[in-house]
């Protein structure tokens, strides 16, 4: 029996060495998607490109667009004297934020009258808008009760102070790279399966393993394993890459993160094989992988949209995707340094979702091969 | 004794067209029996349903006594399986090729090395053994499929139209094979559409429209055209043609080098019936003879009775 899966495996690790395409799946594309989301692609809003227009002119205001310039947020584009600069920068795109500061401001903040200020963001890009207006709030927050303290001997009340745990900084990046391990899987095992079993059906060399002694389950187990040792190594790749190059903390167990990458691998592939053995294409076997797998790991998974944020529906759907449950262990394992004691619920979707995976592969195989 | 291969009643539906109908045969052990029909006529079929790689819809196949459904471990073991689509892995060189199918069939070792030996040398290879075996002409792919499927000495060899599209010379090479397997005692069941090959064998089956037409030894069924066949030799042999082939009492007239060949349906004054017609037509008679079928007249002779190739 073992014998049998070796020589299964030992062909399709010689055909992936001959294989650029798949050899450019299997190896390229992790790197890539690490540098892309480490480097190039964040989600945090950073240099707003801000425009002030003060028309207040008093020792008061001018304390405010400093506290605006102190912050890393905002990059001041320099002062502007008309309201009509203002429509100009906004439509042309140049300032993503102006904020206006009118006549009578300093007077009616010390009068206590609560003086008024006015932002005008794009609000073309929502979710950056929005972020603008939360940092603008929070500066001009930051700065009312500096302002106030000055101005009053009494200490000023209760003041918020606030810390993100796990990610201090808020860092996108730190919860990018344990995501990307979830994504990553998603491709070598959906992909490169579906191509190697599809493949197979092509070329006709299907009927002639069904003609040999050779039994489905080993016919599956020899593809399994050289596509999940590329699979893990791929995944010991990312995390030394998050780990050493984007300085990801890595607080939990290794053994656990290896052992929930298996089971989800082990799903994935068998994914990826029942979809190819039932449609026997190449093509449509790689565009259905991408269909199931590679973009509700993307979309659904809470790697890049927070699933809680998702329309009811959503959800709901996000729920039959094992990237859901393998992106909460990946984050938990590498930031928060938790274990089973907290992740169970999710190790146990993994596990049914491995042994589904498993089944409905040895089951398509079986009705194919087997008359 | 049981048969080396036996169908029973063997019978394959798909939804109304029936590409198999009730076939039964009986192979001999070390026996070399050729499957003949045109293309559609369930071939590749009841290949597939003997080598245990479809299910029939009715009827049985046993191989070497075990039955191939229930029995199919075993069955496996003993056949070696040719397709008619080359079905090796091009990406794999010729050594890998046979290492791996070796692999499958549970050769390994002092075994493995012996036979892979073989192989190489039967299908004169060994020069090629790193070759990739996409690069190889289609008559050695051929010869490599054929020691890939026979690399665990199997008892029972299945060849699904082994040698369409390889250049004669390599189709001679490759039944000079299939001899010597057959002479160490492999019973070895082909198809092909090759007439000539028929005569490498010793019965053949032909088959048309599913059906069993014929069984029998190369030479018998020459003798099995029943339609009396005539030669006409004539000064204008187009117009005989032409004359002949609007004559309901002619089942066939066609141009054969500068003379017409001739099927009638009756033997019965079939000289004088033809003289008087194209004298009518005033076409000059040379000659005409009855003359002896070849198999490929007994061939076409009996699938005309039965109902015609299924892709005319």
């Amino acid at each position: 029996m073992t014998e049998r899966i070796f020589a299964v495996a030992r062909k399709e690790l010689i055909q992936l060495r001959r294989d650029p395409r798949s050899l450019t799946l299997a190896f390229g594309l992790p790197v890539l998607l690490v540098l892309l989301f480490g480097y190039a692609v964040s989600f945090d809003v950073k240099d707003i490109r801000l425009a002030i227009l003060d028309e207040d002119r008093t020792s008061t205001s001018r304390e405010l667009i400093d506290a605006f310039r102190e912050t890393k947020v905002f990059r001041d584009l320099g002062a502007i004297s008309r309201r009509a600069d203002a429509d100009r920068l906004l439509t042309k795109g140049k300032a993503q934020i102006v904020i206006i500061i009118p006549e009578g401001f300093a007077a009616d903040a010390a009068a206590h009258r609560g003086g008024q200020i006015q932002a005008l963001v794009d609000g073309a890009d929502a979710n950056t808008a929005s972020i603008s207006v939360s940092y603008a709030e929070a500066t001009v927050g930051t700065w009312g009760q500096r302002h106030e303290a000055k101005l009053s001997t009494m200490p000023s009340g209760v003041r918020p102070e606030i810390r993100a745990w796990y990610n201090e900084t808020l860092d996108s990046r730190l919860a990018i790279v344990p995501g990307l391990i979830a994504v990553i899987m998603m491709v070598i095992a959906a992909m490169l399966t579906s191509l190697t079993i599809a493949r197979e059906w092509e070329r006709g060399t299907m009927e002639q393993l069904a003609s040999t002694p050779v039994h489905p389950l080993e016919v599956i187990g020899g593809k399994l394993l050289p596509y999940l040792a590329i699979g893990m190594i791929d995944m010991g790749g990312t995390v030394l890459l998050g780990i050493f190059v984007f300085q990801v903390p890595f607080h939990g167990s290794l053994l656990l993160l290896f052992l929930t990458s298996l089971l989800f691998l082990l799903g994935g592939l068998g994914l990826g094989i029942f979809v190819s053995a039932l449609v026997k294409s190449q093509l449509v076997a790689t565009q259905m992988s991408m269909l199931i797998t590679f973009l509700p790991g993307f979309l659904l998974s809470g790697f890049a949209f927070d699933i809680d944020n998702m329309p009811v529906v959503l959800q709901g759907v996000s729920l039959l995707f094992p990237a859901r449950y393998f992106i909460v262990v990946t984050r938990g394992i590498f930031l928060k340094g938790v274990g089973i004691e907290v992740l169970w619920p999710q190790i146990l979707a993994l596990t049914l979702f491995a042994l589904g995976g498993l089944t409905l592969a040895v089951r398509v195989f079986h009705k194919e091969l087997e008359p | 004794m049981a048969a080396a291969i036996e169908a029973i009643q063997l019978t394959r539906r798909f939804g109304d067209f029936t590409a198999v109908n009730a076939l039964s045969i009986a192979v001999e052990t070390g026996e070399i029996f050729g499957l003949l029909g045109p293309n559609g006529a369930g071939k590749t079929t009841a290949i597939k349903m003997l080598t245990g790689l479809l299910q029939p819809t009715e009827g049985t196949a046993r191989i070497a006594g075990f039955d191939v459904e229930r029995e199919s471990e075993e069955v496996k073991r003993r056949l070696g399986y040719m397709s008619q689509l080359f079905s090796l892995y091009p990406d794999l060189t010729v050594e890998e090729n046979i290492v791996f199918f070796a692999g499958l069939y549970g050769v390994t070792g002092a075994r493995l090395k012996q036979r892979r030996a073989w192989v190489l040398d039967m299908a004169g290879l060994d020069r090629q053994r790193d070759t990739m075996t996409s690069a190889l002409p289609l008559g050695w792919k051929q010869r490599l499929a054929l020691g890939c499927a026979v690399l665990h000495e199997p008892p029972v060899l299945f060849l699904d139209e082994p040698t369409s599209g390889v250049d004669p010379l390599s189709r001679r090479r490759f039944w000079d094979l299939i001899q010597t397997l057959a002479e160490s005692g492999t019973t070895v069941l082909v198809s092909t559409h090759y007439l000539e090959e028929a005569e490498y064998c010793q019965r053949v089956a032909l088959m048309n429209r599913g059906r069993l037409v014929a069984l029998d030894r190369p030479a018998q069924l020459r003798g099995q055209a029943t339609d009396p066949l005539f030669e006409l030799e004539t000064p204008n042999p187009l117009r005989a043609v032409e004359v002949l082939s609007q004559d309901p009492g002619v089942v066939d007239a066609t141009l054969f080098g500068r003379n017409v060949h001739l099927t009638l349906r009756e033997a019965a004054n079939a000289d004088h019936r033809v003289r008087d017609l194209l004298a009518t037509h005033e076409v000059a008679v040379t000659s005409l003879e009855p003359v002896a079928p070849t198999l490929e007249d007994a061939v076409v002779s009996l699938i005309r009775r039965t109902g015609g190739a299924a892709d005319d």
